[in-house]
């Protein structure tokens, strides 16, 4: 349990870039600096909201309650079929 | 980002314009928009103003436009919409132009006047066509049993006698339809009976000659004996407005009247027409010429309105006014003096003078079409003060990220983003409409809003992994299911030991939570603890927000005084549990084992950060803990947390008395010092604005060393020669003079101002939960939506399945536009708005400015366009 390394890099680089480097390379213009705090941040927003959602799902202390029938379904989605129930319709 | 970080520099400058030349050099600046007037004549009464008649006799101008115009749409002649606006017109052209319009008012006037007689001579002949029409029916009739009179009577013809003949009078006439019964009950009346009336309807509608109204009518006959009656019978008919027409009795005279009639009726119809063609001729011509016109008009009401404004010299040789300039603008409004000279052939050159004020000049934010909606937002709670930190700037990305924490869903942001973007894309057309509507007005114009919200509700719609409350698995959930599983007839609980793969879903919310019984347990602790996070963070940034002010009207002091106490009780007490909150998501698991250890932090000893805050709060122990487990995160926690409480309870006091006792020692200075106390903060700014002046000066000379205009020229001498003169109409704030106020005052606003921070700091904390309660709302809500709706149309079996999803969708789709995206797009926009204005901007935000209103056409004419 814990973070993996791949995830949280690409994610940190991808919205570091939004925020910390593609401001510098605005096109000078009257609204530089407007678009500069814009994509600044946008960049400290939307990694910090990606940022909560993964840590918070870093150590579930609880896990997720299935009804049998959701259960048998997904098990057969996912190959592993559960064979030893006869009173599946 | 200059302009919109803080408003735009100001300055007060003087006018110095020669009465010549005023109206183009008004005419000009109005036409750039730069330029805010200051009334300089406001204790004198709207006659005793200098252009008054000149202001009279537009509106005069505007009165007949608005009558051409009137009857320009009763005759339904479309006017053209102009391409490109005029220019205010010449002094000299008004004459022109008022004579044009009083012509074209007669002309029309007259027109109607004779169109009004031609036509009720009209009605009048054609109602008497019709009476003749009608009434040969009731005289044939009357005739024929005439007839069989006279034959009898052949043998005794007494021809002296024509009543004894049964010859009956009568008088023929027109009334109204409506009127016919209670015209007909009152000859009952007055006749008891004795008076036979015949009617007839006329068949066609008719025209009220005065109104244009249609008007029905129909045509009677009352036959009736003796004189008396038909006195009376008069007097009723006129009384209901009745018009009586002449009918003479024999067949022959009538037939001849007819003819008459109708042939006079074919020409007057003749007549009628070519007067209309005429006025129609008349009505284009000037339809044409109208918008033109009427914007001519009020740009030069406007230009003598705000002539009004203007002081005139005591030897009346130029006119003097004050306006507001940014500071960035002076140049473009000396070229509009210079063009404005020039284009009145005037040979003495208009100036402006730049004058010290301590009066605090209005709020000037640059805008675009992008930016309007957002700082409208602000404006909305109030105008910035002079050179304050705009908070508009940040609102541009919080609040649509706020606003999309609680809407998050990408099938509505999807929505959403589609209604934005065609606003965006058809931003010309849609903005060329004349009469949209309030709420299409408010809509369009807050349409870049809308787009942001909807990107961002698209990113934390896939975040929280919601589309119409289905979830997409992109990456793969990262539970798992092992060989040779069991399941009761209870379903089953995942244990994350056994079943979680050990990282997270790499982007959002694992989309197993879906279909999991306890996914609200599992959403409800994610979305709060995510809601303190954002809020205490927003908060924090709200606090750094007045650094920048704080420096810029030189308070250094504030730093220290307020700033890191504030800080320090925000952090010390909220910012400590998002950490707690971070350590608990990263130490506790619902790790299995038995070694003491592992146990402390397995998911039976996660503590729950709240206690631990309530406890921190009341400085009370923790409580009793299960076996195996610990107290406290980790050991130095409970030291950690009293240092925590006595740094914040520490910084309430130097909040609360940094400031007043300050002031008090510096006061105490000044008066040692100077013995009259001058501001320092006045004196400096003083300073600050003679460096610009200097500075604009030098340029302006430049650019007209550039231009090698000769006006140019003489307008840079006498920029030359500015001088510093305190302006005529000094105020001074009463709440900003430092001078008057004494220790108590500072004491009683900083004690306010103390407590108020103080609570602030936990009840906008709490006020931040709205985030978590409105998206978990909003995702139940569809979630509710589906399962309700949605879901019983997939259930139906069948062909019969076919038409029920076809019918349920719409029902579906219905309540998701109308529920989900507008009502609680709604209701997150105004808790987003909320905590902007409250949360985030009272944090550093007076907002006690007023905005600047520039003298600018384009403003005046759209809002004569929009009333």
């Amino acid at each position: 349990m814990g973070a993996a390394a791949i995830p949280f890099i690409i994610f940190t680089v991808f919205w570091g870039a939004v925020g910390g480097v593609a401001p510098f390379f605005v096109p000078k213009g009257p609204n530089r600096g407007i678009i500069q705090v814009l994509l600044a941040l946008t960049g400290v927003c939307c990694w910090l909201f990606w940022l909560c959602c993964y840590v918070a799902q870093m150590n579930p202390l609880i896990g997720p309650q299935l009804e049998r029938d959701t259960f048998l379904i997904l098990a057969k989605q996912w190959g592993k079929p559960i064979q030893n129930l006869t009173d599946i319709p | 980002m200059g302009s919109f970080f803080r408003s735009e520099q100001m300055s007060l400058a003087q006018l110095f314009i020669q009465p010549e030349a005023a109206y183009f050099v008004i005419s000009e600046l109005g036409e750039t928009g730069t330029v805010q007037f200051r009334d300089l004549n406001e204790e004198l009464n709207a006659f005793q103003k200098k252009f008054v008649n000149e202001v009279r006799r537009c509106d005069e101008m505007e009165r007949k436009l608005r009558y051409i115009e009137r009857e320009v749409n009763k005759d339904k002649v479309n006017i053209p919409d102009v391409r490109e606006l005029p220019r205010a017109p010449n002094p000299r052209e008004i004459i022109d132009l008022e004579a044009h319009l009083e012509k074209t008012e007669a002309d029309i006037k007259e027109f109607s006047e004779s169109a009004v007689n031609l036509k009720s001579n009209f009605l009048e002949l054609t109602e008497l066509k019709h009476v003749l029409e009608k009434t040969q029916l009731f005289f044939n009739e009357q005739d024929e049993a005439a007839n069989g009179l006279d034959n009898k009577a052949l043998i005794t013809e007494d021809s002296n006698n024509p009543i004894r003949g049964g010859r009956l009078g009568f008088v023929a006439g027109v009334i109204k339809r409506e009127r016919v019964p209670a015209f007909e009950r009152m000859l009952w009346r007055i006749s008891r009976g004795n008076i036979f009336l015949r009617q007839a309807d006329v068949g066609v509608t008719l025209e009220d000659p005065l109104t244009g109204d249609e008007m029905n009518k129909t045509v009677f006959v009352a036959f009736f004996q003796g004189e008396q009656l038909k006195s009376r019978i008069k007097k009723v008919c006129s009384g209901f407005h009745a018009s009586m027409y002449p009918c003479p009795s024999s067949i022959q005279e009538r037939d001849e009247m007819l003819q008459g009639i109708k042939l006079r009726l074919k020409d007057l119809e003749m007549v009628l027409n070519q007067t209309q063609d005429h006025r129609q001729r008349v009505l284009v011509s000037v339809a044409k010429e109208l918008q033109n016109w009427s914007i001519m008009v009020s740009k030069m009401k406007a230009i003598y309105h705000t002539l009004n404004f203007f002081n005139v010299d005591v030897t009346k040789k130029c006119l003097i006014g004050e306006c507001w300039v940014p500071l960035k603008d002076i140049h473009i409004v000396q070229k509009a003096l210079v063009d404005g000279s020039s284009s009145s052939g005037s040979s003495i050159p208009s100036f402006m003078n730049i004058i010290a004020t301590q009066e605090s000049p209005p709020t000037f934010n640059r805008t675009n079409k992008f930016t309007r909606g957002f700082q409208n937002l602000i404006d909305a709670y109030g105008v910035a003060s002079y050179r304050e930190v705009n908070p508009a700037l940040y609102t541009i990305i919080t609040f649509p990220f706020l606003f999309a924490v609680m809407f998050g869903d990408v099938g509505h942001g999807l929505v959403m983003l589609g209604c934005a973007m065609y606003m965006i894309l058809c931003e010309k057309k849609i903005a060329s409409y004349k009469h949209k509507g309030e709420i299409v007005n408010i809509f369009f114009a807050g349409r870049y809003i809308i787009l942001l919200m909807s990107l961002f509700s698209l990113y934390t719609g896939f975040i929280y992994n919601d589309i119409f409350s289905k979830s997409m698995n992109v990456f793969g959930s990262q539970w798992q299911l092992n060989k040779s599983e069991t399941v009761g007839e209870g379903g089953k609980t995942l244990d994350p030991f056994y079943y979680y793969k050990g990282t997270p879903y790499i982007m959002g919310v694992d989309p197993m939570w879906q279909f999991a019984q306890n996914k609200i347990v599992f959403l409800n602790s994610f979305k709060m603890k995510l809601s303190i996070v954002i809020g205490v963070i927003h908060m924090i940034f709200g606090v750094f927000m007045t650094i920048p002010n704080y420096i810029h009207f030189k308070k250094y002091s504030d730093i220290l005084l307020q700033f890191i106490p504030q800080m320090v009780l925000l952090c010390s007490i909220f910012f400590w549990m998002v950490v707690m909150i971070f350590i608990k998501w990263f130490k506790y698991s619902s790790i299995h084992g038995d070694t003491p250890d592992v146990i402390a932090v397995g998911s039976s000893c996660a503590p729950s950060v709240l206690i631990y805050f309530i406890n921190m709060m009341l400085l009370k122990e923790q409580g009793p803990v299960e076996y195996g487990c610990q107290k406290y995160m980790f050991d130095f926690q409970p030291v950690l947390e009293k240092i925590l409480i006595v740094v914040a309870v520490i910084s309430i006091p130097v909040m609360l008395f940094g400031k007043p006792l300050l002031f008090k020692m510096t006061h105490k200075n000044n008066v040692q010092k100077n013995g009259a106390i001058p501001s320092n903060g006045d004196v400096h700014q003083r300073q600050v604005q003679s460096l610009e002046l200097t500075k604009i000066t030098e340029q302006t000379m430049e650019n007209s060393e550039t231009n090698g205009n000769g006006v140019d020229k003489d307008v840079a001498n006498q920029e030359g020669e500015v001088v510093f003169r305190p302006s005529s109409h000094v105020k001074k704030e009463t709440g900003d003079d430092h001078e008057e106020e004494a220790f108590g005052d500072v004491m009683i606003h900083q004690a306010i101002h103390t407590i108020e921070y103080t609570l602030s700091t936990v009840s906008h904390t709490a006020s931040y939960l709205r985030l978590w309660a409105l998206s978990l709302a909003h995702a139940q809500l569809s979630d509710v939506l589906w399962t309700m709706v949605f879901n019983k149309g997939l259930t139906v079996n069948g062909y019969v399945g076919v038409v029920a999803i076809y019918l349920i969708f719409a029902v579906w789709a219905f309540f998701s536009l109308a529920i989900l995206v507008l009502m609680e797009g709604l209701s997150a926009f105004l808790h987003t708005l909320r905590l902007h204005w409250v949360e985030f901007m009272s944090k550093f935000y007076a907002g006690l400015g007023r905005a600047f209103q520039p003298f600018s056409f384009k403003i005046i004419l759209e809002e004569e366009e929009q009333e």
